[in-house]
């Protein structure tokens, strides 16, 4: 029964992104024109700009994610669906964590894809790209994670995106400081295992505790 | 009265206005007193140090405001897994009074380090490991405000703040760790913050007077917040409506 | 088995209290509805009998157990239908029935989704996108929605609005057999409504009226 529910849950939000792919394709679009930014900002010079990629890219996306992320209760909420979740006897942790992993392979995973692609743009070295590939793999989720707590909080709240960003970044800086650099630690002959076991980490501590959080969240946000 | 119900009664808004309003004068005179003491050590009485000269005393004022700023972090968390177990009304308002003294520690602490950072070494700021995390500290503070601010009902604003208080509680370690690790490995300022010049007994003793001022400031800043808080939320109770301070203000 | 007992509940908004207090027992093969003036509190009422929202006073049992205790059990039993649909726009009615029967744990085969579907008058229509659907007929299909539940108690909160003479007639023989199959019925409504018995009368339909708090 659990199983039906998290996985028809996974398989609905799949359907309902098919059926409104410019949603998911804003986010791709705006990790690339960010990516874009920055050299434009900081100026051609390959050596600064090799210097600056890990951390470029891991601000670029992260904050794509979260533009994903004000969106991941809202439309359940405004047409009642949201409700039937926390009516439902499926437990309600089990569904937020559906509505996680639906996050992340909508939003995360593009971007663990297209990630390689921008950092040829800024030259990084092949065994960094797989790095940057890998780190952003065992992050973006963790950033689906946290950020699904700061979305059921603010619910519904006035000025919600920019507040949800004011409460998830300072939340995400481990995930950025260890993200990045891993792949700074791969390209200075340092070696990434350390950084890329600390992610694994966190992404394990993540997984059975966010959702529960998310769910009290939730109950708290619709119990007005 | 049984112990447990010694808790609940104190928890009562009713009970612990009165109790908040007999308590903080007393509060803040000692407060006052120990912040005399406490200057008075770190400005007239500490000697000048060997290597920072006479700069070097804001650290008096540095160091308490940011163990106060993590206190006081500590006791909302506190105080809100006492409102997501126990449901009562108090502690979130005891959460909602901390968090402006708590923004202003950690404001205090960023803008006392930046100011013992300039004549040090000429930068208004440095990513030192401390400060860093103080300042992701200061962000996480203003959050909670942001999000409490933002909710119009008061019950939910109360709860969904006591869970972001809680999990940013928990976040902090490892927040701070891997800010500590970021800042090793990439060698910033040679001089940092943490390595203080070696106390003499003197200066260790003032530092730990203005702690306590700072602590006993905040208490008695958050006890007559609260009192506030109450008046407002309780405004339409009959023992409200009865008191003198209210009546006074009507007439 | 549907026991259901309500005593001095009572629920606040901004500080004060909405209604009375109030209380009821609600059993197999029992219908109430649920009156009052707008803006009294009725859909909140529901919400906190749902376990959407918490009572400021007053208990709520399930089998003589307190709600908080018997939650799960009691939401295995429950349909609940609010202002809002709970349906997806994008999603045709029969995606959105077998999704929301998997969400809710049950299985529900493509056929028997398509039947309840039929029944409601939404033949030929079920893999029409929600969005290009009538009001009425987006209605019909959450009330289709509430029927493949297969649970004993229904929570419908204002389920006549936007139906017409005729659906309103075959919603009613459809309470009514609700009831008469041994279910139970919560609504509110603001007109009276006639639940015509399959085999005939009309089903017995206790009112109450929420009345302000004095």
């Amino acid at each position: 029964m659990n199983q039906r529910a998290f996985w028809g849950l996974v398989q609905r939000e799949w359907r309902l992104a098919m059926r409104r792919k410019s949603e998911v394709l804003t986010g791709v679009f705006f990790f690339v024109v960010v990516a874009a930014l920055f050299p434009l900002g900081i100026g051609p010079e390959m050596d600064t700009l090799r210097r600056i990629a890990p951390g470029v890219l891991w601000i670029g996306a992260l904050l794509a994610s979260m533009l994903a992320l004000q969106r991941l209760f809202e439309h359940d909420w405004r047409d009642g669906t949201l409700e039937q979740m926390l009516l439902s006897p499926v437990p309600l942790p089990l569904l937020t964590a559906a509505k996680m992993l639906a996050h992340w392979g909508l939003s995360g995973v593009p971007l663990v894809l297209l990630a390689p692609v921008l950092g040829l743009q800024f030259d990084l070295p092949p065994e960094a790209l797989g790095t940057l590939v890998l780190a952003l793999a065992l992050g973006t989720p963790v950033l689906s994670c946290i950020g699904a707590i700061g979305a059921a909080l603010t619910l519904g709240v006035r000025g919600g995106g920019v507040l949800l960003s004011l409460l998830v970044l300072p939340l995400f800086v481990p995930v950025l400081v260890f993200g990045a650099g891993a792949v700074e630690a791969q390209v200075s002959g340092l070696g990434a295992q350390a950084h890329l076991s600390i992610l694994a980490a966190m992404l394990l501590i993540a997984i059975p505790c966010a959702p529960f959080a998310c769910s009290a969240a939730l109950r708290i946000a619709l119990d007005a | 009265m049984t112990q447990r119900s010694f808790w609940f009664h104190y928890a009562a808004p009713q009970t612990f206005y009165g109790l908040a309003g007999r308590l903080w004068p007393w509060v803040a005179a000692l407060a006052t007193a120990f912040t005399v003491v406490g200057l008075w050590i770190g400005f007239a009485v500490a000697p000048e140090d060997a290597l920072q000269g006479e700069g070097y005393r804001i650290i008096f004022v540095h160091v308490p405001v940011s163990w106060m700023s993590m206190i006081i972090y500590l006791a909302m968390a506190f105080w809100s897994i006492l409102l997501l177990v126990f449901n009562t009304r108090l502690s979130g308002m005891m959460t909602r009074a901390l968090a402006p003294t708590g923004a202003l520690m950690a404001f205090l602490s960023l803008w006392t380090g930046a100011l013992w950072g300039k004549p040090m070494w000429g930068t208004w700021w440095v990513w030192d490991a401390r400060l860093t995390s103080e300042l992701i500290l200061f962000f996480l503070y203003l959050g909670y405000i942001a999000l409490t601010s933002a909710i119009e009902d008061t019950r939910r604003a109360d709860r969904a703040g006591a869970l972001l208080a809680i999990v940013g509680a928990l976040n902090v370690p490892i927040i701070y760790f891997s800010v500590k690790w970021w800042n090793t490995l990439h060698q910033g300022a040679s001089v940092s913050l943490t390595k203080a010049p070696s106390m003499a007994q003197l200066m260790l003793w003032g530092m730990l007077c203005m702690a306590i001022a700072f602590w006993l400031y905040s208490i008695a800043l958050a006890l007559y917040r609260v009192r506030t808080l109450i008046l407002q939320r309780e405004a339409h109770t009959a023992w409200v409506q009865e008191l003198p301070e209210v009546q006074g203000a009507r007439a | 088995m549907v026991d259901l007992q309500v005593s001095q509940v009572v629920c606040e908004r901004g500080a004060r209290p909405l209604f009375a207090p109030v209380s009821f027992s609600l059993g197999a093969g029992q219908a109430l509805q649920l009156e009052g003036a707008n803006g009294r509190g009725k859909t909140t009422l529901l919400r906190v009998l749902c376990g959407l929202a918490t009572a400021h006073g007053g208990e709520v049992r399930w089998q003589g157990a307190p709600m908080a205790q018997v939650r799960a059990d009691f939401h295995r039993q429950m349909a609940y239908l609010g202002h809002a649909l709970a349906l997806k726009e994008e999603l045709s009615a029969l995606e959105n029935l077998c999704t929301d029967a998997a969400l809710a744990g049950l299985e529900l085969s493509v056929a028997q989704a398509r039947e309840a579907l039929s029944r409601m008058g939404l033949r030929g229509r079920e893999h029409l996108p929600l969005r290009v659907l009538s009001q009425g007929q987006k209605r019909r299909t959450a009330l289709a929605r509430v029927m493949t539940r297969r649970a004993p108690l229904w929570i419908l909160d204002e389920p006549f609005v936007a139906l017409d003479a005729q659906a309103v007639e075959h919603l009613c023989r459809l309470l009514g057999h609700h009831v008469a199959q041994g279910g139970a019925l919560l609504f509110t409504s603001h007109q009276p409504v006639a639940l015509p018995l399959p085999g005939g009368g009309f089903c017995a339909v206790e009112h109450l009226t929420l009345e302000p708090h004095p």
